[in-house]
C-alpha cells in the first residue's frame, strides 16, 4: 500500500516512516502543510497520515481541502489534542479516523489496516462469512459450521466487527470505540473479560480456536 | 434645592392669598344673613360690632348711604379702589395709628344695597404680606444655609470616599507587591465601601484558596510522577549494566511500554480533570436518557463483575430519565465509580446500580457491600492523588474520583460517598433536562 504521512516533528515522522516500511507499505513524507497538500492532490495514495498541528497549515484544513476536491483517500489524523470535541471536529473535517498522541504504534497499525479495507470498498451483504463461521446480520444469527451459536446482543456486535475485520488485529481500544461507542481507558480488563467470553461461545467445543489474542496489540478472529 | 424652595413658597403664600379670599367672601356671606334678616339697622349694629379695634381683627367695614357718607365700619372714607383682573378690588390703606407700619394695601369688595345704602368688606393684607415676606426670608436663609451644608457635606463625603478607594489601592499594590495575605481593612460601617472590601477579600481568600489546591496539585504530580518515572529510569539503567542479553531487553522495553502508558493514562486523567473544572465544553451538553446510560455502563462491566465473583444489578425504572450531558465525560466519570466498586469488593459481593428521578434531579447510585471508606475519609478521597493507605496496594493513580467528581460539578450536579451499612454507597445527583417532567 502506497501511504503519505504529514508530520512536521522529524523524530516522529522518522519513527513512522521506518514502521510503516517494515510492516511493508511504501510511504512518502511531507514535512509541512503545504507539501502534503500538494502531494496529496497530485499524487494517488490509499490512505493519508495527518497530524493535526502543522506549521503553515493546520491538519484539518488540508483534509478539507482533499474533500472539497473530490479526493475520497482514506485519512488518519494524529493529535495531540485529545479532547472529545476535538475529537468530533476531526472527524467532522472529513477525516476518517483520529488518534490521540502519543499513541502505541500497534494502535495505529490496526487503524490504519481497518481504513484501508474500509477504502477498499466490498461487496453490499446481510451475511458475513470466516470460515466456517456465519453471521447473519438480518436474522441475528450466528452459526459455525452446523452449530447454532446463541449470542446476547452486546456479544453478537462485537463478533460482527471482529468478523467485519476478520484476519487483521483490533485493539481494545478500537472495539471499546466500534463496539460500545466508548472513549476512555478502563482500568479493568473489562474487554478482555467480553472476549474471553464470546470465546467460550464460538470456540468451545471445537478442535481449533477462531478468535486469537495477539500479545501486546488487540485480538483477531480468523477462520479456524 | 431651588425647585423644592420653590414649592414651599408657592404652597404657603398661595394658601394665606386663598385664606383671605375664603374669609372675606365667609364675612359677605354672614353679613348678608344679617342684612336679610334685621334689614339695614340689625347690618349696622353687626358692622359697628365686627369692627370693635378690640376684636384685632384684620377685616375692614365700611358702610355708606347713597352720597358715600359713611354709617358703619372702621374706614375713614370710601377708599379709591383699583379693580384686579382676579375681580378683588385694591386700594390703599392709610393707618390711622391702630396698625403698625405705614399705609399698605388692603383688598375689598363692594355692595350696593336697597336704597343706594353701599356695603365694603375687606381685608387688610399686612399680615398676608408680612407672612409673605417672612416665608421668602426663611427660605432664602435657609436655602444658602443648605447650600453651604452641602458643600461642605460634598466636599467631606467625597473626601472619604476618596480615602477609601486609596485604602484599597495601598491594600492592592502591597499584595501585587507580595504580601498575599494582607487584606482590606474593614470599617465595620457595612457600607457600600465595606461591602465593596468584603467582597475584593472573599475574592482574594477564593483566589488564594485556589492557588494552595494548585500548589498541592502540582506537588502531588511532580511526587507521583517522580516515582514512576525514577522506576521506569532503573529498570532501563539495570539492564544496560546487565550482560547484553536480546530476551531480557525485550523484557525490559515491554515493562517499559507498560510504565510509560501507566504515565501517559495518569496525563490524561489529570488534563481531562483540569478540563471539566475549567467547565469549558458545554457545547457537548445533549439531552442523555440516564436510565439506558446507566444500563449501557452496566452491560460493559457486568461480565468482568462477575469474573470476580460479584454480582452486578441494574435498577432504573421503566421510564427514561432525561438529563443533558456529554455521554463521553459521563461514562469516564460513572465507569470510574462502578470499577471502584468492582476493584474494592471482595469475591460474593454485590454492586447494585440504580437510577431514579425525583424532585427536579437524576440520582444514580452505585452501592457495594465491601469494606467501605471511613467516614472522616469520604470528602478526602476526591482529592487528586489521595489514595487509602488500604488500598495503596491495588492498581490505580488516586484520579479517579477526583475526574468523577469534576465532571459531574461540570454538569451541575454533586457527587458524595455515603455509608451502604455494610459498604459505599456513591451518589450522583444530576439535574433533570428542564423539559423533562
Amino acid at each position: 500500500m502506497k501511504l503519505l504521512v504529514v508530520e512536521d516533528d522529524r523524530e516522529a515522522a522518522a519513527f513512522l516512516v521506518k514502521g510503516l516500511r517494515e510492516s511493508g507499505h511504501t510511504v512518502d513524507h511531507a514535512a509541512d502543510g503545504r507539501e502534503g497538500l500538494v502531494l496529496a492532490t497530485t499524487e494517488r495514495f490509499d490512505a493519508i497520515i495527518l497530524d493535526r498541528m502543522l506549521p503553515g497549515m493546520d491538519g484539518l484544513a488540508i483534509v478539507a481541502a482533499l474533500r472539497a476536491s473530490d479526493n475520497a483517500t482514506p485519512v488518519l489524523i494524529l493529535s495531540a489534542l485529545d479532547q472529545v470535541d476535538d475529537r468530533v471536529r476531526g472527524l467532522k473535517a472529513g477525516g476518517d479516523d483520529y488518534l490521540t498522541k502519543p499513541y502505541a504504534f500497534s494502535e495505529l497499525m490496526a487503524r490504519l489496516e481497518a481504513l484501508l479495507r474500509r477504502g477498499a470498498g466490498g461487496k453490499t451483504e446481510t451475511k458475513l462469512k470466516v470460515g466456517e463461521l456465519e453471521i447473519d446480520l438480518l436474522a441475528r444469527t450466528v452459526r459455525r459450521g452446523s452449530t447454532e451459536i446463541e449470542l446476547l446482543p452486546r456479544e453478537f456486535r462485537l463478533l460482527e466487527y471482529l468478523a467485519r475485520n476478520a484476519g487483521h488485529v483490533v485493539t481494545r481500544t478500537m472495539l471499546l470505540e466500534q463496539v460500545w461507542d466508548y472513549h476512555f481507558d478502563p482500568q479493568t480488563n473489562v474487554i478482555d473479560v467480553h472476549i474471553s467470553r464470546l470465546r467460550q461461545k464460538i470456540d468451545k467445543g471445537f478442535a481449533k480456536p477462531m478468535l486469537h489474542t495477539v500479545r501486546g496489540a488487540g485480538y483477531c478472529l480468523k477462520a479456524a | 434645592m431651588l425647585a423644592m424652595l420653590a414649592l414651599i413658597y408657592w404652597q404657603t403664600v398661595v394658601y394665606a392669598t386663598q385664606q383671605t379670599d375664603e374669609t372675606i367672601d365667609a364675612e359677605i356671606t354672614g353679613l348678608a344673613e344679617q342684612y336679610r334678616q334685621r334689614g339695614l339697622a340689625g347690618l349696622v349694629a353687626v358692622i359697628n360690632e365686627r369692627s370693635k379695634p378690640e376684636r384685632g381683627s384684620s377685616m375692614l367695614y365700611l358702610l355708606t348711604d347713597q352720597r358715600q357718607n359713611p354709617l358703619a365700619g372702621n374706614l375713614s372714607r370710601w377708599p379709591d379702589l383699583e379693580v384686579q383682573a382676579d375681580g378683588w378690588m385694591r386700594f390703599q390703606l392709610s393707618d390711622d395709628g391702630r396698625r403698625k407700619g405705614g399705609p399698605h394695601i388692603a383688598q375689598a369688595t363692594s355692595f350696593v344695597l336697597a336704597g343706594g345704602v353701599q356695603l365694603l368688606v375687606g381685608r387688610d393684607l399686612s399680615e398676608v404680606t408680612a407672612f409673605r415676606n417672612r416665608i421668602v426670608a426663611a427660605l432664602a436663609s435657609s436655602g444658602a444655609l443648605m447650600l453651604v451644608l452641602g458643600l461642605i457635606g460634598g466636599i467631606v463625603l467625597s473626601r472619604r470616599a476618596l480615602a477609601r478607594i486609596e485604602t484599597i489601592n495601598r491594600t492592592s499594590d502591597r499584595i501585587m507587591a507580595g504580601e498575599f495575605g494582607r487584606r482590606i481593612p474593614l470599617k465595620g460601617s457595612g457600607d457600600e465601601f465595606d461591602r465593596l472590601a468584603q467582597n475584593l477579600n472573599a475574592m482574594l481568600d477564593q483566589i488564594e484558596r485556589l492557588m494552595a489546591g494548585m500548589r498541592q496539585v502540582t506537588d502531588n504530580i511532580a511526587h507521583d510522577l517522580r516515582s514512576p518515572l525514577g522506576r521506569l529510569r532503573s529498570r532501563i539503567e539495570v539492564a544496560l549494566i546487565e550482560p547484553p542479553s536480546t530476551e531480557r531487553y525485550r523484557e525490559v522495553l515491554q515493562q517499559t511500554i507498560g510504565e510509560a502508558d501507566h504515565l501517559l493514562a495518569t496525563f490524561t486523567a489529570l488534563l481531562d480533570i483540569a478540563e471539566a473544572e475549567a467547565g469549558s465544553p458545554r457545547g457537548q451538553m445533549v439531552p442523555l436518557d440516564l436510565a439506558s446510560f446507566a444500563r449501557d455502563l452496566a452491560d460493559l462491566y457486568e461480565p468482568v463483575a462477575e469474573e470476580k465473583g460479584l454480582r452486578l444489578t441494574i435498577e432504573t425504572g421503566p421510564g427514561p430519565i432525561e438529563i443533558r450531558g456529554d455521554r463521553h465525560m459521563l461514562s469516564r466519570a460513572i465507569a470510574n465509580l462502578v470499577e471502584n466498586a468492582v476493584k474494592y469488593t471482595p469475591a460474593g459481593g454485590t454492586i447494585a446500580v440504580k437510577v431514579a428521578g425525583d424532585g427536579g434531579m437524576a440520582r444514580l447510585t452505585v452501592a457495594d457491600d465491601g469494606p467501605g471508606i471511613p467516614a472522616e475519609e469520604r470528602e478526602r478521597v476526591f482529592d487528586r492523588f489521595y489514595r487509602l493507605e488500604a488500598s495503596r496496594t491495588t492498581e490505580g493513580n488516586g484520579l479517579g474520583l477526583s475526574l468523577a467528581r469534576a465532571v459531574v460539578r461540570l454538569h451541575g450536579g454533586t457527587i458524595t460517598l455515603e455509608d451502604n451499612g455494610p459498604g459505599l454507597v456513591a451518589v450522583v445527583s444530576l439535574p433533570l433536562a428542564p423539559e423533562a417532567g
